[in-house]
């Protein structure tokens, strides 16, 4: 009961004021006093060398982790101050798409979409009307009933998109999206990322891939040893990185 | 809330982990089956104690021709001693609930009829047997008022409290009962551990698909529900199998077997396994969820 000021900037969907985190039993702290602003519609690269803070900065985000200091805001919540049975709100609000995909190998395309709608108790009718429709911005069409074995890495992924975006998120994380996918195929999946972008929907991803970030020429932050690195808004993926 | 979709989940979790689920299942019915045997035999010393401490009495023999006690040295029991003992006894009233005095002649009837089939009656004067009050306490536990007011006085043979022979059986009953009891107990920690582990597999088995929910944004009891469900599933078929146990015991051991054999008392009736029967359901389901629960609060954290 111990009222903070509410920050001007709360309303961004993604505020960082001071945030410090140290995991138990490690010494150097994964993320060191970070402070940053990411505003409604904008699209994020997230870069920087394994152990920089990559991981650590999304998993905040996605309340996984919870920061030692300082104060982190999504879609204008406070973290530290939201209460356990809130979270699952929060995260329907959030997209999801990992390097692995995380797809349920014993369901099919429209069954693994269907999936995140059935588990926060969406009706039958509803998830009948929008699982087609978002397999279709996704480019996924026709291949409904294939199980993910049955799929491309890069048709995998579209799967793992189309499930984060059903809900209509208002943010999207993607924790190296390209990171198992062939140069040509990594196009396709930013393009689709670039879509999304455009419906609305604020994109944050983490990358290694210089030549994505370098053509996309979008806000880069570049994350070294836990501190903010470089913050440009049409950056290049780094010199020599 | 998906019912059709939850069901299938359930169904799917308790296939992938079969011989887990079947494991769980018989440990739950040889626990609830012992539970509900030991609250059995509980319902039996009770049936019979109201059987029996409804008949028992007090009965104070009286000295006759024969006694040898030290308090019948002055003989058989004159009238004015009888008299004395009767008139104490009222004043014990409302203790006392009924004074019936048996005479010789009736005493020898009474003997007569019971061993109606026995040559043990022909050898049995009607003098050879004392002459009694039979008391009726409204509180049976009191007896030692009675038989510290009457016991070793003139013209008084003996104070006999049928009570006391029926405790020494019922301690045994009783006795039964606990270790049932305690063996219970102990395959009911063997059960819950067992959930625990059960659940800890089912949880790390499953963690893709509640990984993808969490993420999705799934609510806590979404996650744990299917869980949940599985293992109250499971405890329930436990508990139906201990209950057929129960109804088996009852209607073959107690109604075929011992009723038969032993028709001077009475045995629990079915409203005993009626009333036992959901108490047994109860606790199966109830430590089956709260093992369950407990279990997946560490699994699937939020």
């Amino acid at each position: 009961m111990n009222p903070t000021p509410v920050p001007e900037s709360a309303g961004r969907v993604i505020l960082f004021e001071s945030v410090s985190k140290t995991y138990a039993n490690q010494n150097r702290p994964a993320l060191d006093d970070v402070s940053l602003e990411i505003e409604k519609g904008e699209f994020v690269f997230l870069v920087g060398p394994s152990g920089s803070g990559k991981s650590t900065f999304l998993r905040l985000v996605l309340r996984e982790e919870r920061p030692n200091t300082g104060a982190v805001w999504v879609l204008g919540k406070e973290l530290n101050r939201l209460s356990n049975w809130k979270i699952p709100a929060l995260r329907r609000q959030i997209g999801t798409v990992f390097q692995d995909f995380r797809l349920l190998p014993n369901k099919s395309v429209f069954e693994n979409v269907a999936f995140a709608l059935e588990v926060i108790g969406k009706p039958r009718a509803q998830i009948r009307r929008v699982v087609p429709e978002v397999l279709e911005v996704v480019g996924l069409e026709g291949k409904e009933s294939r199980r993910p074995d049955e799929l491309s890495g890069g048709e995998q992924q579209r799967v793992a998109i189309a499930r984060a975006f059903v809900n209509r998120p208002m943010l999207l994380i993607a924790d190296e999206p390209t990171g198992n996918l062939d140069p040509g195929t990594s196009v396709g999946i930013m393009k689709l990322l670039d879509r999304i972008n455009r419906l609305g929907t604020t994109v944050v991803m983490s990358t290694h891939d210089a030549q994505i970030v370098d053509q996309m020429r979008r806000r880069v932050i570049e994350l070294a040893s836990g501190h903010v690195a470089r913050d440009q808004t049409r950056g290049v993926y780094g010199y020599g990185g | 809330m998906r019912a059709q979709f939850i069901a299938s989940e359930v169904g799917a979790g308790l296939r992938r982990n079969l011989t887990m689920t079947i494991a769980v299942i018989i440990t739950v019915a040889v626990s609830l089956a012992l539970f509900g045997v030991s609250l059995l035999v509980r319902a039996q010393v009770t049936t019979m104690q109201d059987f029996w401490y409804d008949k028992v009495e007090v009965s104070i023999f009286l000295c006759s021709r024969g006694s040898d006690t030290p308090s019948c040295a002055g003989g058989e029991v004159t009238a004015a001693q009888r008299d004395q003992i009767e008139s104490d006894l009222e004043s014990l009233r409302p203790l006392v609930q009924e004074i019936y005095y048996e005479s010789k002649t009736e005493a020898y009837q009474r003997f007569k009829e019971q061993f109606a089939n026995s040559p043990i009656a022909d050898n049995v004067s009607e003098n050879a047997l004392p002459e009694s009050f039979r008391v009726k306490l409204s509180d049976p536990t009191k007896y030692d008022v009675v038989a510290s007011a009457f016991a070793g006085r003139p013209g008084i043979e003996q104070v006999n409290d049928q009570r006391q022979i029926l405790d020494k059986f019922f301690r045994l009953l009783n006795g039964l009962q606990a270790i049932a009891l305690i063996i219970a107990g102990i395959m009911l920690v063997v059960t819950v551990l067992l959930i625990v582990n059960t659940m800890r597999v089912a949880a790390f088995s499953r963690r893709r698909e509640t990984g993808i929910m969490r993420l999705v944004g799934a609510s806590n009891f979404y996650i744990q529900l299917p869980f949940l469900l599985e293992a109250a599933l499971s405890a329930t078929l436990g508990a139906a199998l201990a209950i057929a146990g129960v109804v088996a015991t009852k209607a073959i051991v107690i109604d075929q077997i011992l009723a038969p054999s032993f028709q001077f008392t009475a045995f629990v009736d079915w409203d005993a396994v009626l009333a036992i029967a959901p108490v047994m359901l109860a606790t199966g389901i109830l430590l089956a969820v709260l093992a369950a629960f407990l279990t997946l609060r560490k699994y699937l954290r939020v």
